[in-house]
């Protein structure tokens, strides 16, 4: 069968479509849906287990990368091996212990091989991290939470005079739990910081509502698309099982304010709550597409492909209206695989 | 008393806020009710409508009425607004 679609090969991370799911797979089939290109997907994955190298209908071929923690010469060097076989056009990196690594190597991977991005700044990546959103907040006149930083479980019992319980622990990369008692925040500082590492963020209790806005920036100041998702289904990882897309011009607004004051380059998922007095605080600004990103195609506005079209070189104009009150649900489902593509995966890091 | 105006409101009885997402179902009566109160009819006029067809007492339709709309406002499908007689 014969195409006018411009063939182009992506390499995708975020392959764990697990309970805690990475966005890769739900990115690669915003990207499979494109009606302008043919893609060939290569997925890069951290662990064997990665759900995604098992789904051949979606993942062409897979290549195991070195953990973030191994440095940028080892990803650049695997990056080399993986292109010289794959020529590869576009990389989307899905996860947020792994973009410093890959946006640090953006240039060399344009300027070295011709491969793609299109990915945050250094700059507008370090500005939204959670340690540092107050000033983000101030800088870009958005309320957010009051938060601080801290090295040392010691530090929380000086907390008193600046927070008041409950109050939320979080991790600088992932998990949050809240903290009714500086005893529970110093279980909870131990546990999160033993994962993930340290700072710890200490960060003021908002109640309301938690609303959640996936959305995608050209990099020069212009939101291209943004949907808005309530969860209405929270597994006990705090993940959204089950979603409905809202509309709410406020959400909207903030979104807009955001992606424009920073041009902001990419996608990107805004954590919000929206308190009983119709408040609206930003909890966090996650650097990439969320787990729930396929919900943004499903009611009209297809992100991974506008970004593959941007990453491109192409204009894209911004997504106007989009349905709401259409609903994901997640499920899981037993794929049955050979042992000798677990060995293949394990042994040569290909699939 | 007025139903907020993104209000999805479907034959079933199904109602969705799409600025929140929160859904509820309503039966036939309680659809009847949010209708006629789309069409910017007053409490009043809704009670008299009622009245007129189904067979109840002016005072226990009244009370119903009052209920059903003080839970509409709770969940954020109504706004209060001042009705004038």
């Amino acid at each position: 069968m014969t195409t006018n679609k411009k063939p182009i090969t992506v390499a995708v991370t975020g392959l764990n479509a697990i309970d805690s799911p990475g966005p890769g797979i739900p990115v690669i089939r915003g990207l499979r849906e494109s009606e302008e290109f043919d893609v060939r997907i290569i997925g890069l994955s951290y662990e064997a287990l990665e759900p995604g190298l098992y789904m051949h209908d979606l993942v062409d071929k897979s290549y195991q990368i070195p953990y973030p923690s191994s440095g940028m010469d080892s990803l650049m060097t695997r990056l080399e091996y993986i292109n010289s076989i794959e020529h590869l056009d576009l990389i989307i990196p899905n996860f947020d212990a792994e973009l410093f690594n890959f946006i640090k190597l953006s240039e060399r991977l344009e300027k070295e091989m011709g491969i793609k991005t299109f990915m945050p700044t250094i700059e507008q990546f370090e500005e939204r991290h959670k340690a540092n959103l107050n000033d983000f907040g101030d800088k870009h006149g958005i309320k957010v939470p009051k938060s601080k930083i801290i090295f040392s479980s010691a530090e929380i019992f000086s907390l008193k005079e600046e927070f008041s319980y409950p109050l939320v622990v979080k991790g600088k990369f992932y998990d949050a739990s809240i903290a009714y008692s500086p005893e529970q925040a110093v279980t909870q500082f131990n546990k999160i910081s033993a994962k993930w590492g340290l700072p710890i963020i200490i960060q003021e209790f908002v109640h309301g509502q938690e609303v959640n806005v996936t959305a995608l920036g050209d990099g020069k100041g212009t939101l291209i698309g943004a949907v808005a998702m309530r969860k209405t289904y929270i597994t006990d990882k705090g993940k959204a099982w089950a979603g409905i897309s809202i509309k709410d011009d406020n959400l909207m607004d903030m979104t807009k304010r955001v992606v424009e004051s920073s041009h902001w380059k990419g996608g990107l998922e805004l954590e919000i709550i929206k308190t009983s007095n119709n408040d609206y605080y930003l909890l966090e600004i996650n650097p990439r597409f969320p787990a729930w990103v396929y919900l943004a195609v499903g009611c009209g506005q297809n992100h991974p492909e506008a970004l593959m079209k941007m990453a491109a070189g192409e204009t894209v104009e911004p997504f106007g209206d989009y349905d709401s009150g259409k609903m994901f649900v997640r499920y899981s489902y037993d794929m049955i695989v050979g042992l000798e593509e677990f060995e293949k995966i394990s042994t040569s890091g290909e699939l | 008393m007025k139903i907020k105006k993104n209000i999805a409101l479907s034959d079933s009885g199904f109602v969705f806020d799409p600025s929140s997402g929160d859904s509820f179902s309503t039966n036939p009566i309680g659809l009847e009710i949010i209708k006629l109160c789309k069409e910017g009819k007053s409490i009043e006029n809704i009670k008299n409508e009622l009245l007129s067809k189904y067979m109840t007492d002016e005072t226990t339709l009244e009370k119903d009425i009052y209920d059903f709309f003080q839970m509409l406002v709770k969940l954020n499908v109504a706004e209060e607004i001042k009705e004038e007689n």
